[in-house]
């Protein structure tokens, strides 16, 4: 938007709802929702103490292990199936069904075969992010132009040679796209996995704030749990335009 | 004989459902039924009726939710997409909410609503709102320029161009954004049925889960599994029907 | 008006009056200067082709004449009234098309009339000649995507024509159509512009094309874009179309505004 013949930044209007939040939480008009300067100065009470420190650390750990495990299985898987035409159509039909079902359904199961622990949270993190990251992988090999593929075989390349200095990198703007869906749908994995399984992490501390009605850490928690995951999937796409800046014109 | 990708998708379903009864036979698990008893269980709770009262119960966020959702998910979206203050102050909000683990708001929806059906509805509601929103909003910004610029060059008013182009045109990728929304819904509803009361098929879930009767648990999530998948890919169906050659025809081809 | 000066060597005929005059048109994109103190005569009845290499802004002072931008200083007349917008005595033929895809061939065409709010029953009728006109009867209910690059430019030509304007623009209508196709279409072009009493103006890219269809053509240069040159064939204007191509004065200025652009192509 244009302000006084001024662009302002993109997200700048974030700070008149923070605004917002300030007088409709100075007024009192509910319990719930406590002024912004409160729950800032809670912020920085809480986020050096270590119940939030240990929530942060649970979380970070559960996260980046869904992730890795989505990201190691889910790009060999998705690049198999894109080049296998039976394995295509053996496997596809499960990733679309697996994408669009409501995977919280099958927390529950997790939670029984696997235990009231870390160990189904980081499964429901991979679960989260593993199908885009194999659909998308499974695209970019598709899309690799014909005469690329041919071009490498008329000048000789080896198969293993072909795999990493044409089909990957040909692939790999589509890949990084998946990863990035990926990641922000494991960081919506992680939370409901918490959630669920309110013993760890964020899920323990989310417990103990709502029971003794502790607004503002509840406030000051979901701010940083916010930003983070706003950054992160910032982070990502930045990354994704730095990389991708060859995908329009292969 | 019958043509390939049937014949392949029927393998892989057998594949996957005979690895998962012999799993259950092994059994990997005290707590992994096979797929025969699963599948028993559902055919019982079928003719018990069980599961029709459940989904009644299941459905009612969900409809109530997702119908709340893409009233004011289209709404602020066009205005979004048609203005830019509206997407100045609008967008940011939108975008931090479909990155964030908007499920940590749960909690408090529960201090703030209770346990009743007005929690539930807002679970979904926050679910489902902010891709509604973004898509419709992106919709509007990408109608083609040129065919903005033949209203205008035929003399359209703001309001034909609205009525007649943005939205026929934005149309299919609303449609999608909806789709894409009651997928979150459908997460959202049974999330709040799982963590904030049972009931529904959350209920038979949590129930046969205390009672250890584990063919039943199962095949509750199977059939909400299921009964998702096929209605997701049905609203896929008339989408492709519906926007048949809308989204090709801009430009030759 | 010194840029209008070497069209005076030309064997001009006599000069009819304008249907549209550009009297020192300017147009800057931020610190970009798109067009510069361009002043330029379309002759009534006749079709008048902006030639130049891309980048020279032809398409942005079409538009600008269509009333779909606005220029930074200097105005357009048509019919010598000055305009402000988009106006009803001129109608536009997209590069791309622009047809809705939503919309069936009937519906596409008449959607001018439509957007002037001449009943449904009349603007069909009046859709359904021009559709028999640009040769796509039967086709009424086909959506764009059933019909070919070249088939979809009829309809935005017939949806062009049906609103019955003074002045036709046309924006490189036959890039986007397959080389058979843009023959008959140029064909087609010279009908027109004997049997409508429109005046036509005409973007293109493509020098044999301008030089076939034209009446008048004005060459235009980028960097800082003006006008060149213009030249009014004349010889071959009578002939059959099918002798156009072999009639050595065709050939004379094809080869003379290849000579003039050849310096500026990348």
């Amino acid at each position: 938007m244009i302000l006084f013949g001024r662009r302002l930044p993109a997200m700048s209007s974030l700070l008149l709802w923070a605004l917002l939040w300030e007088i409709v939480g100075q007024t009192g008009w509910t319990f719930f929702i406590p002024p912004l300067s409160e729950v800032l100065v809670t912020l920085f009470n809480v986020i050096g103490t270590p119940a939030f420190l240990k929530a942060m650390y649970e979380t970070a750990y559960a996260f980046i292990s869904g992730v890795f495990f989505a990201v190691v299985i889910g790009i060999p898987v998705g690049i198999l199936i894109g080049k296998s035409r039976l394995l295509d159509e053996l496997i596809l039909p499960w990733v679309n069904i697996f994408l669009s079902a409501p995977l919280t359904a099958l927390v529950p199961v997790l939670m029984v075969l696997f235990g009231f622990g870390m160990k189904s949270i980081i499964i429901t993190t991979t679960l989260f992010a593993i199908w885009i990251i194999i659909l998308n992988s499974r695209a970019g090999v598709k899309q690799i132009n014909r005469s690329l593929v041919e071009m490498a075989r008329s000048f000789g390349a080896s198969p293993l040679d072909a795999f990493f200095k044409v089909y990957f990198w040909a692939a790999l703007p589509e890949i990084l796209g998946g990863v990035r869906i990926g990641v922000i749908r494991a960081v919506k994995g992680v939370i409901i996995g918490q959630l669920l399984i309110s013993i760890v992490g964020f899920g323990a501390l989310f417990e103990l704030y709502s029971n003794n009605f502790m607004m503002s850490h509840f406030w000051a928690v979901l701010i940083v749990l916010f930003a983070l995951a706003f950054t992160l999937s910032e982070f990502l796409a930045y990354l994704e335009r730095r990389v991708s800046y060859y995908a329009a014109s292969r | 004989m019958i043509h390939r990708p049937l014949a392949l998708k029927l393998l892989s379903a057998f594949i996957v459902f005979g690895a998962w009864e012999i799993a259950g036979r092994v059994p990997v698990s005290f707590a992994f039924p096979t797929f025969i008893e699963s599948m028993q269980a559902l055919f019982r709770l079928t003719i018990e009726g069980t599961i029709f009262t459940a989904y009644a119960e299941t459905l009612k966020p969900l409809v109530v939710g997702v119908s709340i959702s893409a009233f004011f998910g289209i709404g602020i979206g066009l205005w979004v997409g048609l203005s830019q203050r509206f997407e100045w102050l609008f967008s940011p909000i939108f975008i931090v909410m479909q990155a964030a683990p908007l499920a940590a708001l749960i909690p408090i929806l529960v201090m703030a609503y209770g346990i009743g059906l007005t929690s539930k509805v807002f679970v979904v509601c926050i679910m489902a709102m902010p891709v509604i929103v973004l898509n419709t909003a992106s919709a509007v910004r990408n109608t083609p320029a040129s065919i903005k610029d033949m209203g205008k060059s035929f003399l359209a008013t703001d309001r034909d161009i609205v009525l007649k182009i943005v939205i026929p045109a934005a149309s299919p990728v609303i449609f999608s954004g909806l789709r894409l929304g009651i997928s979150a819904g459908f997460i959202g509803a049974i999330l709040s049925e799982l963590k904030i009361t049972p009931t529904g098929v959350g209920d038979i879930i949590t129930y046969s889960r205390s009672i250890a009767d584990y063919p039943s648990m199962y095949a509750a999530i199977f059939s909400i599994i299921v009964l998702a998948v096929l209605f997701l890919n049905l609203l896929e169906r008339i989408e492709n029907f519906l926007f048949e050659g809308n989204n090709r025809g801009y430009v030759s081809d | 008006m010194s840029q209008t000066s070497d069209a005076l060597e030309m064997p001009a005929p006599v000069e009819t009056d304008s249907a549209v005059s550009v009297r020192n048109v300017s147009k800057n994109y931020g610190t970009v200067e798109a067009l510069r103190d361009l002043s330029l005569e379309f002759p009534r009845g006749q079709l008048t082709s902006l030639l130049g290499p891309s980048g020279c802004g032809k398409t942005t002072l079409l538009k600008i004449i269509a009333g779909l931008l606005e220029p930074t200083s200097g105005e357009i007349e048509i019919e010598g009234k000055r305009v402000t917008g988009p106006g009803p005595d001129r109608a536009f033929v997209f590069q791309d098309f622009a047809l809705l895809p939503w919309a069936s061939v009937i519906r596409n065409v008449a959607f001018g009339l439509e957007l002037r709010g001449v009943a449904k029953s009349e603007r069909e009728a009046i859709a359904e000649k021009y559709i028999n006109d640009v040769g796509l009867s039967g086709f009424e209910k086909a959506y764009p995507h059933e019909l070919s690059g070249g088939m979809r430019q009829r309809v935005g030509l017939a949806r062009a024509l049906s609103v019955d304007a003074q002045v036709l623009l046309l924006d490189e209508p036959f890039s986007a159509v397959d080389e058979q196709n843009r023959r008959k279409f140029q064909e087609d072009m010279l009908e027109l512009v004997r049997n409508e009493n429109k005046t036509f103006i005409f973007v293109t890219h493509s020098i044999e094309e301008a030089v076939y269809v034209s009446d008048q053509i004005a060459i235009l240069l980028p960097r800082p874009s003006r006008v060149s040159e213009i030249i009014r064939p004349t010889s071959f204007r009578g002939t059959d179309v099918e002798n156009i191509r072999r009639s050595p004065e065709y050939l004379d200025i094809v080869d003379q505004i290849w000579a003039s652009l050849r310096n500026y192509v990348e």
